[in-house]
C-alpha cells in the first residue's frame, strides 16, 4: 500500500492548478457547438486536458495513457468546479472504439470533430423488443447497390434529438445466429426517413428518445468492422459504459450535500442532524459510499501495478454504485419530508429539486446500461463461473 | 501509487492460510468447541510463523509489521474460523504496551509466545446489565461481562471513564466465570473484581481510541474473511447441487443470491485494506475510518451470513455441514466492541455532526 503519488506527479499537479488559475474566468458553460463550449474545448485539447490520449494526427493532445495523471486532471478540475469539457456518447464510446476497430479514413472523418465537440453523437442500441437481450434486435440494413437501407426503431436514445450522427447497430445477416448477424453503421441524422420523437420519462423530462428509420439510405463504407461483426464492435465499448454510471467522486459531492442538507434543515427549529435515526441512516451511506471509493481506487491501482486482480471488483460497481445513489439521494427525500416532494416552481424547493430528480434519475440508470439484473447474471456467470441458465427450446 | 497488498502481505497471507488449511480444518476448530480443549497446538502453530510478535517492533523481539499486515492475517484466521487468542494478546496488547510505553517485558512475552492477555472493553463502551468497572488509583471494583479470553495470563481492562489496566489472571480479589454464548471457536468469560490489584496502563484517552481502533478493524477483517469463506462455500455448492436436473447455481434466483454477496463484500475488501493502512499512517482519518469499517463489515456480514446459509438450503441449517460456525463467528464480531448502531453514532460523533 502506497497512496503517495510521487514527486513528478506533483509537479503535473501544480501545471494543471496554474492552468486552472489562468483560466477561472474563461466561460466554459453553454448549448452544444455554442461558441463558449467551442472555444473552451479547443483550449482544454491544446494543453492536454481533454482529448488527452487521442494521437496527434486525429485532432488529440496524444499523450501516453497515465491513469494517475488522468486522475490529477479530474481531481483538479473538480476542486476549482471548472468544466473537463465535453463528454457524451460520441466522445466516450465511439471514439475509443474507432481508435479500436475503424478504418484509417473514418478516424481521420471522425475523431477530430468529435473531441472538439462540433460533432454530437447518439448512439442507436437498444429497441422496443431487444432490451436485456440486446443482440435479438430486429432493425434491418439490406444492401441495395452502394447502400445499405434500414428500417427499423430504436428506444433510449439519449441526445438523438441534438445528434449529429449516430453509431447504430443493425441486422444485417438474418439467417446468421443473432450475435453473428449484426453490424456496426455510422449515419448522419438528418438522412432522409429518420423521425425522433421524444420519449418523456418519470422526471418529466425527455432524456431519451424513439427514432424511426424509414428506408434510411446509408453509403455501404460507413460500416465500422465487417459485416457481421457488429456484436464484437459494441461490446469492446459497452464495458466503457458500465463504470461511468457510478462515479464515486459524484457520489462523494452528492454525499456532502447531503450532509449540508441535514445541518441546515429543520423540524421543530432543530436540525436534522439531531435525529438519531436520520444520523444512523446516514452514516450506513457514508460508510457504503467510502467503500466504493476504496474500491475505485483498488481498481485505478490495478491498472497500473498489472498483478493485482479486481475483476470482481470492477464487475460489481454498476450494480452497487447505482443502487447506492439512488439510497443516498433517497435518504435526502426521507429527511425533507413534505419539503421533499417539492419540484418546479414550489417556492419551498430545495437545492433548485435536484434531490427529487436524481432520486428518480437513478432508478433509471439501475434499469439502463445492462439492468441490476443482467448485471448479477453478469456477476455470477463471468465473475464466479456459475452455469449459464440453460436455453430455451423454440417452437417454430 | 498502489493500493493492495505488497507481494509479502500476499506471502505472508498465503503461510498463515496453508498453515490454517493443513493443520485447522473445520474438525480441528469442532473438536476445539466440543470438547472444549485449550488449543495449545493451534496456538503454537501461529507462534512459529510469528503470529504474536507481529505488530510489534523488533527491537522489543518483534517482526515488525504494520496494521495492515495484521489486518491480512486477521482474515485468514476469521476465513478458517480459527480459535486463537489474536484480537486481545496480538493486536489490543501490544498496541497498548507500545502507545503507553509500559510493561517491555510483557511486550517480549508476547512476542516469544509466552504469554496471552484477554480484553474486558465492553464496559467502557456501553455497560449491560449493571456491569461496570472502577478503578480507585491502586484497585479494581466492579465486574466486567464477555470478556475474550478471559483465561489468558493477563486482562487488559477499560474501565467505565476509559482507562487501561493490566490484570493478573491470579491477582487477588478476582473472579471469573464461563459465559457461553453461540460462538464457541471464541471463549468469553465474566471478571468479577473486588479490589483487585490492577498495574495503570494509560489514563490518556488517545491511547485508549487507538488500542480500541486497531481491535475494531481487526474484527472486521476477521468477518470479512468469514463471510468470504462463505460465498466461496456457497458458490462451490451451488455449482454442483442439483435440483429439477441442473445445478441450482444456474437458476437465477440463487446466483443473484451468489452475485450480490459479491457486491456487498467485494468494497468490503478496499475499506479493510484502508482502515489498517490508516491506524499506521493516515492518524487523522484513523478513527473515523475504523468506526465505519466496524460497523459496514457488520452489517455485510450479517446479510452474507444469512444469504450463504440459504443458498445452501436445508443442508446449510445443519450441524453436519458446520456452515453455523462462520454464522455465529461473524455474529460475534458484529456485537463484541461496539455493536453497528453504537458505533455509528461514535462515528458522527468523531466529525462533530452531534454534540
Amino acid at each position: 500500500m502506497d497512496l503517495s503519488y510521487g514527486s513528478e506527479y506533483e509537479t503535473f499537479r501544480t501545471e494543471v492548478q496554474t492552468f486552472l488559475e489562468k483560466h477561472k474566468d474563461t466561460p466554459t458553460q453553454g448549448a452544444l457547438r455554442s461558441e463558449n463550449v467551442l472555444n473552451w474545448q479547443r483550449t482544454l485539447i491544446e494543453n492536454g486536458y481533454a482529448a488527452r490520449t487521442i494521437p496527434k494526427e486525429y485532432g488529440g493532445y496524444g499523450a501516453e495513457p497515465n491513469i494517475l495523471e488522468s486522475r490529477i486532471i479530474a481531481e483538479e478540475f473538480a476542486n476549482a468546479q471548472m468544466s473537463q469539457g465535453q463528454g457524451g456518447q460520441g466522445i466516450s464510446m465511439l471514439v475509443p472504439t474507432l481508435l479500436e476497430m475503424g478504418t484509417e479514413e473514418q478516424k481521420k472523418q471522425f475523431i477530430g470533430p468529435t473531441i472538439r465537440g462540433e460533432m454530437i453523437w447518439c448512439q442507436g442500441y437498444s429497441e422496443p423488443s431487444a432490451g436485456s437481450d440486446l443482440a435479438s434486435l430486429r432493425t434491418s440494413a439490406v444492401l441495395d447497390g452502394d447502400e445499405w437501407v434500414i428500417n427499423g426503431q430504436k428506444i433510449w436514445t439519449s441526445t438523438a434529438h441534438m445528434a449529429d450522427w449516430i453509431f447504430c447497430l443493425v441486422r444485417t445477416e438474418p439467417e446468421a445466429p443473432k450475435h453473428q448477424g449484426i453490424s456496426f453503421l455510422l449515419f448522419r441524422m438528418d438522412s432522409p426517413g429518420i423521425d425522433v420523437r421524444p420519449l418523456v420519462d418519470m422526471t418529466l423530462n425527455a432524456n431519451f428518445n424513439e427514432v424511426f428509420f424509414t428506408d434510411v439510405r446509408v453509403p455501404k463504407d460507413q460500416i465500422v468492422g465487417q459485416r457481421g461483426q457488429g456484436w464484437l464492435v459494441a461490446n469492446s465499448i459497452l464495458g466503457f459504459e458500465r463504470g461511468s454510471l457510478a462515479s464515486p467522486d459524484a457520489m462523494l459531492m452528492r454525499l456532502n450535500a447531503l450532509i449540508d442538507l441535514m445541518q441546515k434543515e429543520t423540524i421543530n427549529g432543530q436540525s436534522l442532524m439531531t435525529y438519531p435515526s436520520y444520523r444512523d441512516r446516514l452514516m450506513q451511506i457514508q460508510a457504503r459510499v467510502m467503500a466504493m471509493q476504496f474500491n475505485d481506487m483498488r481498481i485505478l491501482s490495478s491498472r497500473i501495478n498489472k498483478n493485482q486482480d479486481t475483476k470482481l471488483a470492477s464487475m460489481i460497481v454498476k450494480l452497487q454504485g447505482t443502487e447506492l445513489r439512488h439510497e443516498l439521494e433517497a435518504l435526502a427525500l426521507d429527511v425533507m419530508g413534505e419539503l421533499g416532494m417539492a419540484i418546479g416552481d414550489n417556492p419551498y424547493l430545495r437545492d433548485k429539486g435536484l434531490w427529487q430528480y436524481h432520486y428518480m434519475y437513478f432508478l433509471g440508470l439501475i434499469i439502463g446500461g445492462g439492468t441490476n439484473q443482467i448485471q448479477k447474471n453478469i456477476i455470477g456467470e463471468r465473475g464466479l463461473g456459475l452455469p449459464r441458465e440453460p436455453k430455451v427450446e423454440i417452437n417454430k | 501509487m498502489e493500493f493492495g497488498l505488497s507481494e509479502e502481505q500476499i506471502l505472508l497471507q498465503d503461510s498463515v492460510n496453508r498453515f490454517l488449511s493443513d493443520q485447522v480444518p473445520l474438525d480441528r476448530v469442532r473438536k476445539f468447541a466440543e470438547e472444549k480443549d485449550a488449543g495449545d497446538d493451534i496456538w503454537q502453530g501461529l507462534v512459529e510463523l510469528g503470529i504474536p510478535g507481529l505488530i510489534i517492533p523488533e527491537a522489543s523481539g518483534g517482526v515488525g509489521l504494520g496494521k495492515l499486515d495484521a489486518a491480512v492475517v486477521s482474515e485468514c484466521l476469521g476465513y478458517h474460523v480459527t480459535p486463537a487468542p489474536f484480537i486481545g494478546t496480538v493486536i489490543m496488547a501490544p498496541v497498548a504496551l507500545i502507545e503507553s510505553g509500559k510493561r517491555e517485558d510483557l511486550l517480549r512475552a508476547i512476542a516469544a509466545g509466552e504469554s496471552k492477555v484477554g480484553v474486558a472493553f465492553g464496559e467502557s463502551i456501553g455497560a449491560r446489565a449493571d456491569a461496570g468497572i472502577e478503578f480507585d488509583g491502586s484497585k479494581l471494583t466492579g465486574k466486567a461481562l464477555f470478556v475474550l479470553d478471559y483465561l489468558a495470563d493477563f486482562v487488559l481492562v477499560a474501565t467505565n471513564d476509559k482507562k487501561l489496566l493490566l490484570v493478573s489472571s491470579d491477582a487477588d480479589g478476582l473472579d471469573k466465570r464461563e459465559l457461553t454464548t453461540v460462538e464457541r471457536t471464541r471463549r468469553t468469560g465474566e471478571l468479577v473484581f473486588n479490589n483487585t490489584p490492577a498495574e495503570l496502563i494509560s489514563e490518556d484517552l488517545e491511547v485508549y481510541l487507538k488500542v480500541l481502533d486497531a481491535g475494531r478493524v481487526m474484527l472486521a477483517a476477521d468477518t470479512l474473511g468469514a463471510a468470504q469463506n462463505m460465498i466461496d462455500q456457497s458458490v462451490a455448492y451451488a455449482k454442483v447441487r442439483e435440483q429439477f436436473n441442473r445445478p441450482i447455481g444456474s437458476f437465477q434466483a440463487v446466483k443473484h443470491m451468489c452475485a450480490e454477496m459479491v457486491a456487498n463484500l467485494e468494497p468490503c475488501r478496499a475499506l479493510v485494506w484502508y482502515a489498517g493502512y490508516a491506524l499506521d499512517e493516515v492518524p487523522e482519518e484513523a478513527r473515523l475510518t475504523a468506526c465505519h469499517t466496524k460497523a459496514h463489515l457488520s452489517e455485510v456480514g450479517k446479510a452474507v451470513s444469512k444469504t450463504a446459509t440459504e443458498v445452501h438450503g436445508g443442508m446449510g441449517f445443519t450441524d453436519l455441514l458446520g456452515l453455523h460456525y462462520w454464522f455465529k463467528r461473524i455474529g460475534f464480531n458484529r456485537q463484541i466492541l461496539g455493536a453497528p448502531e453504537l458505533i455509528r453514532e461514535e462515528a458522527a460523533r468523531v466529525q462533530n455532526l452531534v454534540t
